[in-house]
């Protein structure tokens, strides 16, 4: 008998914990990413996936930014712009606390502005600060920041993870214990492996949030990581690095795949401060040359939009300017005669090591070749890349994507930048548009800055970098396309 | 015996201040900046250079080696500049994941090499050898990435039997086992084939030598003479192999702690040559060292206690 309740009591302890599997299911979720962080503070550090893991999720900012890229109220509930657009006067949410449970108040506002603005500060967009003179408080619930000049992207750049909202008590250690105000709170890290999260259950929206456990896993290899999606080790791959196994999933009842956009245009950088390139006849005949239809099927299988200047196309400003320069290898060829390069010039191009580059570079170099260019394909590695091409110039082209929102200023830098462009018109220009309130207005110089990029034929403009997630098919919730680098986990749904 | 030890204690040191130096000029060398690749290319250069004052890295090279030397004589292997946690730390929760994955992985093959191995030389020219040299000879063609894809396809997503990859650390006993068969596996089998191959070999040589044919004369039987008499005989050459490729085992995971995505010292030192962190690629290509060494040390303690004769050169 004695044997036989143990028996039944393991029996009923097996039949529980299988009953509980699928409950547990519906508010735990395993989301697989490529790159892990080696730091957790976003605002100091510029790792891509800290922002798509934290911010929003654990760290808050004033605002947020929805899937359409418009902007949204969050720490702060509303706001009023003074006329001269350079005073903004926020009104706060009320009864916030941090993680550790410090009441969320306008000093917090202050003392996080004053960090990333300080001289000492390695905020790594501390760009986003340069326009702002002061951040005042007002009183808990109200904090006010004075510019020194209009800035048309103010309210969009504060939602970002750099100008993340910390709490003056955690922020020396966020590196590696994230705390803030956000819907999800830090639940440990092991590095190389994953990072998890739990709902903060203090969050003011909290019942708004479903899912209660979140586990972000690392797997860089796209081997490893389809093995993950098809073993249901990882339930998402928002970021999924390769567009050749997408049809298998496609395939797949219990997955969504969704091809979207990101704001990365993928460029064929030409080194404009460097003969040849410094004469625009080159940079034409080098646009002539490419491809873009058989650079996208080559090296992204397909799943990329091609892109005839330097904006998103899912941007409302976009103009359609792939047509300027079609691919016509006889033009180039003249193109090139004209400015005195020689059959058989060589060239070289410096690589990063992403699939998107590596691979285009390949095709390129071929399409080069059509037209009497010798182009050298040099893979180098990022940290060499950085400092050779990046900071030092040291190259004549190079395939980048530049992945920021808002970031056709680039070529507005001048001649120190990696570009090496120069142009006065176009820096009057983007000068416009950083300070135009009036969205409309703005719209129309954006599309202006477009064609002149396009007709100074600065870089060769590639494809805007997709967004592959592959999704299993009850969850709702994962943006489809991302206007920035995070993503709002709350949310995220399991649906029967 | 002690002067032995003594002389190959020294040459042991030497050999790690050659590797901190040649690690440390390299990673100098290196065009790349660990504050460029922390704060990305959108950063201005007031918070890149604010960042390398923090992290010290406006110090003249030499002082800056001098005072990562000096530190490590303390046992303090320095503060990661990307992880911005003390490097001892990094490396001691990714120490017993890579360790049990070599042990395991020289485990697997040691077994699998010596039962192949001794299967063939006592099956020569029969079946059992031909299968055992046809199934070595794919071992050795396959490369480890590939074949633990291949295994994954199958135990994992096919099957189900096995993790796809991860590892929830040694908390959990049974999960971090499972989760360590199919890496130890991929390891095992392609370094088993060379070591199967190479017992076979060595015991063929041996068989043919006059002692084992007085050993058969004098009616001992096969299963006795093979392990008693002709395997002993044949060792050496298979602990040098072994010994060498443990510590391809150990480097060795450096690929497969990518495919099964394991937090393993291999990625940890991927991450950190790619973000240019230097104390921590210095503590891991040291340890690295270390352990190269004191595998081919411990194979020449073995050869002593194989071969006693030796032994008796050395005393």
């Amino acid at each position: 008998m004695r044997r036989n309740s143990t028996t039944s009591a393991i029996l009923f302890a097996i039949g529980l914990a299988l009953a509980a599997g699928p409950a547990c299911a519906k508010t735990a979720i395993s989301i697989g990413l490529q790159q892990e962080p080696t730091s957790l503070d976003p605002t100091a550090d510029a790792t891509a996936s800290i922002d798509g893991m934290l911010a929003h999720n654990v760290y808050e900012s004033l605002t947020t930014v929805a899937e359409d890229g418009s902007v949204l109220p969050d720490l702060a509930k509303s706001w009023t712009i003074s006329d001269d657009g350079l005073t903004y006067t926020f009104k706060l949410v009320e009864g916030t606390i941090f993680h550790d449970g410090t009441t969320f108040d306008a000093n917090d506002v202050k003392f996080s502005f004053d960090r990333a603005m300080g001289k000492d500060s390695v905020n790594p967009s501390n760009g986003i600060f340069e326009p702002i003179e002061s951040v005042t408080v007002i009183d808990p619930n109200t904090v006010q920041i004075k510019l020194t000049r209009k800035d048309a992207f103010f309210l969009f750049n504060l939602a970002q993870g750099d100008a993340s909202i910390i709490d003056p008590e955690s922020a020396e250690h966020n590196n590696i214990t994230p705390i803030g105000t956000g819907p999800y709170k830090f639940d440990g890290w092991t590095r190389g492996d994953r990072l998890k999260l739990v709902k903060f259950a203090q969050y003011r929206d909290a019942d708004k949030v479903q899912i209660e456990k979140i586990a972000f896993r690392f797997i860089s290899d796209p081997a490893a990581a389809s093995a993950a999606l098809m073993s249901d080790e990882v339930d998402a791959f928002p970021g999924f690095p390769a567009p050749e196994l997408l049809p298998q999933f496609e395939a797949d009842p219990r997955f969504t795949v969704e091809v979207g956009s990101t704001e990365g245009e993928v460029i064929l950088a030409m080194n404009n401060s460097r003969p040849p390139f410094n004469d625009i006849r080159v940079r034409r005949a080098i646009s002539y040359a490419l491809d873009r239809k058989a650079i996208i099927d080559g090296a992204m299988y397909g799943q990329a939009t091609p892109i005839g200047s330097f904006y998103p196309p899912h941007g409302k400003a976009y103009v359609d300017l792939t047509g300027m320069y079609p691919h016509d290898v006889a033009k180039a060829k003249e193109l090139l005669k004209e400015a005195g390069v020689a059959e058989g010039a060589t060239m070289t191009m410096r690589v990063p090591p992403f699939p998107y580059a590596t691979r285009s570079a390949e095709i390129i170099q071929a399409e080069l070749a059509e037209i009497g260019i010798n182009a050298k394909v040099e893979n180098v590695e990022w940290g060499f890349w950085l400092s050779e091409v990046y900071k030092k110039l040291n190259y004549d082209m190079t395939i980048i994507a530049h992945t920021s929102p808002n970031d056709m200023g680039n070529f507005a830098r001048g001649k120190s930048y990696f570009y090496g462009y120069e142009n006065p018109a176009f820096d009057a220009l983007w000068n416009q548009i950083k300070t135009e309130a009036d969205e409309a207005k703005r719209d129309e110089l954006l599309k202006q800055g477009q064609k002149m990029l396009a007709e100074d034929a600065v870089h060769g403009f590639l494809f805007q970098l997709p967004k592959l997630s592959i999704v299993r098919k009850e969850l709702s919730g994962f943006w489809k396309s991302s206007p920035v680098l995070f993503q709002p986990l709350e949310q995220i749904r399991w649906t029967d | 015996m002690t002067l032995f030890l003594i002389r190959r204690t020294l040459g042991f040191l030497a050999t790690l201040l050659g590797v901190s130096v040649v690690v440390f000029a390299v990673m100098n060398l290196l065009p790349g900046d660990p504050a460029l690749v922390i704060l990305g290319i959108d950063s201005t250069p007031d918070a890149q250079a604010a960042l390398r004052s923090q992290l010290g890295l406006d110090a003249p090279l030499a002082e800056r080696y001098w005072h990562w030397i000096a530190g490590l004589a303390h046992g303090d292997f320095g503060v990661s500049y990307a992880f911005g946690v003390p490097v001892s730390g990094l490396i001691a929760e990714r120490l017993p994941l890579t360790i049990s994955l070599a042990l395991l992985g020289t485990a697997l093959t040691l077994v699998t090499a010596l039962g192949l191995g001794v299967l063939a030389a006592a099956n020569h020219r029969r079946f059992g050898d031909w299968a055992v040299m046809l199934v070595s000879q794919l071992g050795i063609a396959v490369p480890a990435f590939w074949l633990s894809m291949l295994l994954v396809l199958l135990f994992a997503v096919k099957l189900r039997w096995l993790p796809p990859g991860g590892f929830p650390g040694w908390g959990e006993p049974l999960a971090a086992l499972r989760s360590l068969i199919l890496p130890a596996v991929s390891l095992a089998l392609v370094q088993g084939a060379v070591l199967a191959r190479v017992t076979r070999s060595s015991m063929l040589e041996v068989m043919r030598l006059d002692f084992a044919r007085t050993a058969r004369a004098s009616g001992l039987s096969r299963s006795r003479i093979f392990v008693r008499h002709i395997l002993p005989n044949a060792l050496v050459p298979i602990v040098t192999i072994a010994g060498m490729q443990f510590a391809n085992l150990v480097t060795g995971t450096i690929v497969i702690e990518n495919v099964f995505y394991l937090p393993g010292l291999g990625r940890l030192i991927f991450q950190a040559i790619s973000n240019r962190d230097l104390f921590t690629v210095q503590a891991l290509v040291l340890m690295f060292a270390v352990i190269v060494v004191t595998a081919n040390f411990a194979v020449d303690i073995l050869y002593v206690l194989i071969d006693p004769r030796l032994k008796a050169r050395l005393a």
